[in-house]
């Protein structure tokens, strides 16, 4: 996908000097790197593993109270609700998010005219900052009679529907503005492992007297599930941490039907503004991480095969 | 990703029949006509809205300019509610955050794929790892790091550095310009080497001109990256003086008049737009090598 450069003529054929890092040079060329990760990740990372192990808040000096911090965080009610509710929003977000996509790409390959205009369409609500997004959407939402959507759906004698404020209906709603935000995103890599299916697979099939359907259930789409297995992983990373959406959105609510993990992690270290209870939000966000490095263990497994492959 | 494919799933001959020529115009028309509602609609009704007074959206949200246009809004945006500031502010910490990110994949990449030191594998394993470790678990430890910067006990925490430094940690960037270095010449290197370039000339003057390609990319990344941060700016940034658009418009929105906030919001998205518009080809290249990064 990236170019490669051309090997310049002038390259002569020399006795090979190895380029070799010696000392000093290669040191200083990797100081900015060794600072930037080792304050800025990787001492945070032992820092987070430690602090879940202990009762900090900044005010008196942390002491260790081994798992307290894990069983506090698992037996409050509010970590089942944001399980739930963040498992919900995942799914939806793949039921509304995975077959669109897919439709929209493989739609998109087929257009002879015009293709760039498809893809900038596509591709422009990724571009508008999210927080926009989330605040025009929550205008959209509104739930009187005229409101932008109760306003559309009363054409077709539908609505006037709550959105936001129906425990029910709020958090379809996030999903749907979230899809919206990045369904563009996933569309363009569909389009770029569409381009990579080889166009003698199609010949073949028609050889054998495929039809167009045929072609796209036989040849397109098992070509395409690596992609898929992959962008399905990478969204449920991402829709397992989501917060924006409910945060500003809804802030939790109505009655916590759209409290998510990481609002939680918010909560428990920034919401309340005497002293964060830093120790219940760091083992909070490991349990939850040590989940997701699963799922991004797979993801790097399946990208390094394909590439090598 | 912009070189077309000789044939797709349908065949010229197939294209031929009159029926499917039908369907497939018929199905251009209905996929553009949806893309243009879906993608574009709302910024097009965003710019009708940001030109409407309050009462008009709320009345009628649909109809267009029912009393008129309100083009002040634009302005009182811009001036009065400080949006001008804000823009400044997102650009300085996009701007900062772009350069810290360079100079850490660059110098970087370069140590650990030209330079290749013999503890080198050891640290880009250590990088690899921390994209096993999703930015959730850092929330709390990094703010608590900023608050009080382990050696040298300064508070990062109202100061643009606390979204610089961080940004700079990014192993995906690390990875993506290792991996085109890996790729160039090194017969070219041993040749600079040979005429007497030393690592510094070697990186200056040969590599980083060779990489423009994948310096775009890092670019727009770390630019858009910037641009939509919301969480850790609002945690480090409380001052208003300091916060950019993202962090600003939520607060602005409880407390101004909607024409006016509809008139940030549609100032606070033409910029990136436009961004996108001239440089689509970058912006999409980035989209398509976050499904897979390439080996």
């Amino acid at each position: 996908m990236i170019d490669r450069p051309v090997v310049p003529a002038t390259a002569r054929k020399v006795p090979a000097r190895k380029v070799r890092g010696n000392g000093l040079a290669t040191v200083v060329f990797l100081l900015p790197m060794l600072v930037a990760f080792g304050v800025f990740s990787w001492f945070p990372i032992g820092r987070a593993l430690v602090m879940s192990v202990q009762q900090t808040n900044l005010v008196t000096p942390a002491t260790f109270v081994g798992v307290d911090n894990y069983v506090y965080v698992l037996h409050d009610p509010d970590l089942w609700t944001a399980i739930r509710n963040t498992g919900y929003f995942a799914g939806l977000a793949l039921v509304f998010g995975y077959p669109i996509p897919l439709l929209l790409a493989v739609l998109m390959s087929e257009v002879r005219r015009w293709r760039g205009v498809y893809t900038a369409l596509a591709y422009l609500p990724v571009v508008v900052p999210p927080v926009v997004a989330v605040l025009l959407w929550k205008f959209f939402y509104d739930g009187g009679p005229t409101g932008v959507f109760n306003t559309v759906l009363g054409w077709i004698g539908l609505g006037p529907y709550p959105w936001l404020n129906s425990s029910s209906l709020a958090m379809p709603s996030l999903v749907l503005e979230a899809t919206w935000a990045a369904a563009g995103g996933t569309v363009i890599i569909y389009l770029a492992a569409l381009t990579a299916v080889p166009p003698e697979l199609y010949d073949a099939a028609e050889v054998d007297g495929a039809s167009i359907r045929q072609k796209v259930w036989h040849v397109t789409l098992p070509q395409l599930r690596g992609v898929l297995l992959v962008t399905m992983i990478l969204q449920l990373i991402g829709t397992a941490q989501v917060f924006l959406e409910p945060y500003l959105f809804t802030g939790g609510g109505p009655s916590k039907a759209t409290l998510t993990l990481l609002l939680l992690v918010y909560d428990y270290a920034f919401g309340s503004s005497l002293s964060g209870d830093f120790g219940a939000a760091t083992a909070l966000s490991v349990m939850l991480a040590v989940v997701l490095a699963l799922l991004s263990a797979l993801y790097y497994r399946l990208t390094r095969s394909w590439s090598q492959s | 990703m912009t070189d077309q494919p000789d044939r797709g799933i349908i065949s010229s001959n197939e294209r031929r029949k009159p029926w499917i020529r039908k369907t497939l115009t018929l199905t251009e028309v209905g996929l553009l006509g949806s893309l243009v509602v879906i993608g574009l609609g709302p910024l097009l009704w965003l710019a009708k809205a940001a030109t409407t007074p309050t009462r008009d959206t709320l009345r009628e949200p649909m109809a267009l300019w029912p009393n008129g246009f309100d083009i002040a809004n634009l302005a009182t945006a811009w001036n009065h509610e400080h949006l001008d500031r804000y823009f400044l502010n997102t650009l300085a910490v996009a701007g900062g955050s772009w350069a810290s990110q360079l100079l850490v994949a660059t110098t970087a990449g370069y140590a650990l794929s030209v330079l290749r030191p013999r503890y080198g594998k050891l640290i880009t394993g250590l990088v690899l790892g921390t994209m096993l470790v999703p930015a959730v678990v850092l929330l709390v430890p990094l703010y608590l790091t900023a608050l009080d910067v382990p050696g040298l006990h300064i508070s990062l925490i109202n100061s643009w550095w606390a979204v610089w430094l961080p940004a700079a940690a990014s192993p995906f960037n690390v990875i993506l310009v290792k991996r085109f270095f890996d790729n160039l010449p090194r017969e070219v290197f041993e040749a600079a080497m040979v005429d007497g370039a030393g690592p510094f000339r070697l990186f200056w003057s040969i590599v980083l001109p060779m990489s423009r390609p994948i310096l775009g990319v890092v670019s727009v990344f770390a630019v858009v990256a910037a641009w939509k941060d919301f969480l850790w700016p609002l945690l480090v940034l409380p001052d208003p003086g300091k916060q950019p658009l993202s962090v600003r418009l939520p607060i602005l929105a409880e407390t101004i008049q909607l024409d006016v906030l509809l008139a940030a919001l549609f100032i606070s998205t033409l910029i990136p737009v436009v961004l996108f518009l001239v440089f689509q080809g970058f912006f999409l290249r980035g989209a398509g090598l976050s499904g897979a990064v390439k080996g």
